[in-house]
């Protein structure tokens, strides 16, 4: 399974006469390629293109110019499956109150899988399938949705999406608007999934912290464009140009920089409170 | 006697079903007593359902307490007759940035309040134009807020409480919805307002970063106050902020592994230089 | 799918059209609409029509923005049309297998076209150059009497000038409830009615449960800075008129005087000439 942008462009149509209420990101000249397995994020400020990558992903935008292959299908082409490609490429949005709509957990899992048209058995199996994987408490797969937690809406939210068995799948600030024990749980979770199904995960964030310790990769959008793509050791060395950008690289990524002008023997590149403490450690002699 | 004054307030949510029966009690605040003294800057950390939000809208009379009393600006905030008074004094400014912008215009937005004290025409733009230079939303008086970021529309909340005149703003969250840089332009700007219009400044949130310029920290758990006291004496217990589902920054958590691992360094590091510096006293 | 939208919207502008005191535009509008049924005859029509292309004019709006509105009623006009041109008894002038066009029939379709064409153009004048909270301003104020008669006339301005602020917000959100349903196989394009209107139940319960929790939270916010009804507020910018606002009623006074003169002297000396000219 594999996801190849090329040189996709996207121009939202000027408008409406009603004020556009948010701020459109256009994106230029995008060429990117998920590969299979990967654990990739995607960071950027708010209007930075971050959002409308995404939705190019699995076909719910289609670019203005430039190409998406999907599995090396040219997904423009009108005999080209795209409800197929909705279901393999899952996505879940910022806000779980934004899909989540049945009267009990359960039957909302169920959404996604019946309009895949499965039987019975088969949406069963899915439905627990991917409650278990998001840890959601069994106790409460009957509740209503609208009752449950930030946490427990957001894991409710993603399982809605798991059920359908994507290939990839594509999280959008999934932590937003959660407290650090909340956030914490969430990207464990996400995390351990990865491990465990081996699908691809792309997670959109703002935060470098929580992406720092999760992924292979990371993209950096800015102005619509592909900024920095590499490991995130890599792309934290150029903290100074991600904060021009808005972003900011992990404290950690700072204090080793702060240490080593201040004349410390310290290499930079520790970018979470672990690798930082072995590299300070081994400074004094201690490991 | 302080701008808030607490004393054993408790709070307990009451759910009643369909014949009024009580189905369910939950206690959101237990025997809270705290006093904030008047310009000061102060935190109340704690995850969800710790009780925050509801210590925030006791604050304004939105609420009002099961038990105890709270005085604001020694005004007992249960006398109905003075809650316009209390709410004026006690300014509000809550999570969502949509949903609390009235107007269609950010000016109209800022004398939404003042408009309904009954402040005179001229004094309303006096006080729009003042409010809105204060938070740096000046030149953005004749758009609508839909276009503004949502860290613009958190500080034209904000003046929308500073027209107001109140002595203290109690902020709810601001930043719980923001992204990096709209946390920062909000936290800022409620600094700026501290020091310079000397605003006491009640700010709740579950930001750990948020928290370091602050005068006093009360950390709430269970509907009680876990741990109180400046930053410093608050962040040195890594232990216990992490059994309160609470995070430190990430120079603290690591200045305290080194410490554990067995250097010589002192509790509660906030920033790197500190940590820089305790690590070169170290080497010398 | 809401690009068709256009209540609320405005052009913004400084032509002496929207410097106006949105009460003499409320009032200018409802004399255009009274006019424009008192018209029926082609002197008074030529009378409205003089006084709508000055107003156009003098806004300052593109005619093509005035346009649009039209297009949302494009089917009603044709479908109207039609009722009036075959089923209208008179004078029969065509007659084709069971359809007579008759000359009342020609004449009442042309001028409800007219009609109905001044109808949304004239107002259009209105909303196009009277920002939103204005027009609610002026409809609280002008309406300030029916306090008298236990109205609620300032809570209905504010409910009225709120949902002009959410409007917009709901509609964002309503297409990404859409794109997130999408993203789980939802499908809003096929199926009959039944189906359709089905398939719009994953949108509609987020919509209203976000819908309920926005206003939950607004009036929390709106009770926070000591909102207590209209009593006893004042005004960040009252309404006051000015030189050409006084100038601006007699205008109105004067085209709605211009539109009954018209009518009358046609009647009088046109109406029967063409009666006679046609015979009868």
């Amino acid at each position: 399974m594999s996801l190849i942008l090329d040189k996709v462009s996207h121009v939202y149509s000027p408008g409406n006469a009603y004020e556009t209420v948010a701020i459109k990101d256009a994106i230029k000249d995008v060429s990117l390629k998920i590969e299979d397995n990967e654990f990739l994020g995607i960071i950027g400020h708010t209007g930075s293109g971050k959002s409308t990558l995404i939705q190019h992903m699995n076909g719910l935008l289609t670019p203005t110019s430039g190409t998406i292959y999907f599995n090396g299908k040219d997904t423009s082409e009108k005999d080209f499956p795209k409800k197929e490609l909705r279901s393999k490429v899952g996505m879940v949005f910022q806000y779980p109150e934004h899909q989540l709509f049945e009267p009990t957990v359960f039957e909302d899992i169920c959404f996604g899988p019946k309009n895949l048209g499965l039987s019975k058995e088969e949406i069963d199996d899915r439905v627990y399938e991917a409650l278990r994987l998001v840890g959601f408490p069994e106790d409460l797969i009957s509740a209503s949705p609208f009752d449950l937690s930030g946490g427990q809406k957001r894991r409710a939210a993603i399982a809605g999406v798991l059920a359908m068995k994507p290939d990839i799948l594509i999280l959008d600030e999934p932590t937003a608007g959660l407290d650090p024990k909340g956030r914490d749980d969430i990207l464990d979770m996400i995390k351990d999934m990865h491990e465990k199904t081996g699908n691809t995960v792309v997670l959109v964030s703002h935060s470098m912290e929580d992406i720092a310790r999760l992924v292979d990769r990371i993209i950096v959008m800015n102005e619509g464009q592909v900024q920095f793509d590499d490991t995130p050791k890599e792309v934290y060395k150029n903290y100074k140009e991600l904060e021009k950008m808005g972003l900011r690289a992990p404290q950690i990524t700072y204090l080793m920089n702060d240490l080593r002008s201040f004349g410390f023997d310290v290499s930079t590149e520790a970018t979470t409170v672990e690798e930082a403490k072995k590299e300070i450690l081994s400074l004094y002699g201690k490991n | 006697m302080g701008i808030i004054k607490a004393q054993d307030v408790s709070y307990q949510y009451i759910r009643r079903d369909e014949e009024d029966n009580i189905e369910d009690i939950s206690v959101a605040l237990d025997k809270v007593s705290l006093d904030v003294e008047k310009g000061q800057f102060i935190c109340v950390l704690g995850h969800n359902g710790s009780g925050k939000s509801t210590f925030a809208k006791l604050l304004n009379a939105l609420l009002t307490p099961s038990e105890g009393t709270i005085y604001v600006d020694g005004i007992d905030t249960s006398e109905e007759e003075r809650v316009m008074e209390v709410r004026q004094k006690a300014g509000m400014v809550f999570q969502n940035p949509d949903n609390q912008i009235i107007a269609s215009l950010v000016e109209e937005d800022v004398g939404f309040g003042p408009e309904n004290i009954g402040v005179p025409t001229d004094e309303i733009w006096e006080r729009v134009i003042r409010s809105l230079k204060a938070v740096g939303m000046w030149e953005y008086r004749d758009h609508s807020p839909n276009k503004l970021s949502g860290g613009q529309k958190q500080r034209v909340a904000i003046a929308g409480v500073m027209a107001m005149e109140p002595m203290c703003i109690i902020a709810d969250e601001p930043t719980a919805m923001l992204d990096p840089v709209g946390r920062t332009e909000v936290i800022e700007a409620l600094h700026q307002l501290n020091r310079e219009k000397h605003v006491t400044v009640i700010l709740i949130t579950h930001y750990m970063e948020e928290v370091i310029g602050a005068d006093r920290v009360f950390v709430m758990e269970k509907g009680k106050v876990a741990l109180k006291g400046t930053p410093r004496e608050v962040f040195s217990q890594v232990e216990r902020l992490s059994e309160l589902s609470l995070d430190v920054p990430q120079v603290t958590l690591l200045a305290h592994e080194l410490k554990k691992s067995g250097l010589n360094i002192g509790d509660g590091i906030l920033t790197r230089e500190e940590l820089v510096q305790a690590l070169a006293s170290l080497s010398s | 799918m809401f690009r068709e939208l256009t209540i609320g919207q405005y052009y913004p502008g400084d032509s002496i059209i929207h410097k106006l005191d949105p009460r003499v535009k409320l009032m200018g509008a409802l004399v255009f609409i009274v006019t424009v049924f008192l018209a029926n005859n082609v002197f008074s029509i030529v009378v409205v029509t003089a006084f709508l292309i000055t107003f156009i004019a003098l806004s300052h709006v593109p005619l093509s923005f005035m346009l649009k509105g039209l297009r949302a009623i494009v089917m009603l006009l044709v479908v109207a049309g039609i009722f009036n041109l075959f089923l209208t008894p008179g004078n029969v002038i065509v007659q084709f297998w069971i359809f007579r066009i008759t000359d009342v029939g020609i004449k009442n379709c042309i001028f409800m076209i007219i009609r109905m064409t001044y109808l949304i153009v004239g107002t259009s004048v209105m909303t196009l150059t009277t920002t939103p909270n204005q027009l609610t301003d002026g409809l609280e104020k002008s309406l300030g009497f029916m306090n008298k008669v236990k109205i609620p006339v300032h809570e209905i301005a504010m409910m009225m000038s709120i949902a002009l602020r959410f409007i917009p917000i709901l509609v964002e959100e309503t297409d990404k409830i859409m794109k997130a349903q999408m993203a789980r196989g939802a499908d809003f394009e096929s199926g009959g009615v039944f189906k359709r209107a089905k398939n719009m139940v994953p949108i509609l319960v987020p919509l209203f449960v976000s819908a309920f929790r926005r206003a939950n939270d607004l009036a929390l916010a709106m009770e926070a800075r000591c909102y207590n009804g209209g009593e006893g507020r004042t005004k960040m910018k009252p309404l006051s008129y000015n030189a050409y606002d006084h100038r601006a009623y007699v205008i109105e006074g004067l085209f709605l005087a211009a539109t009954i003169v018209s009518n009358i002297l046609y009647n009088r000396y046109v109406s029967d000439l063409f009666a006679n000219m046609l015979g009868m």
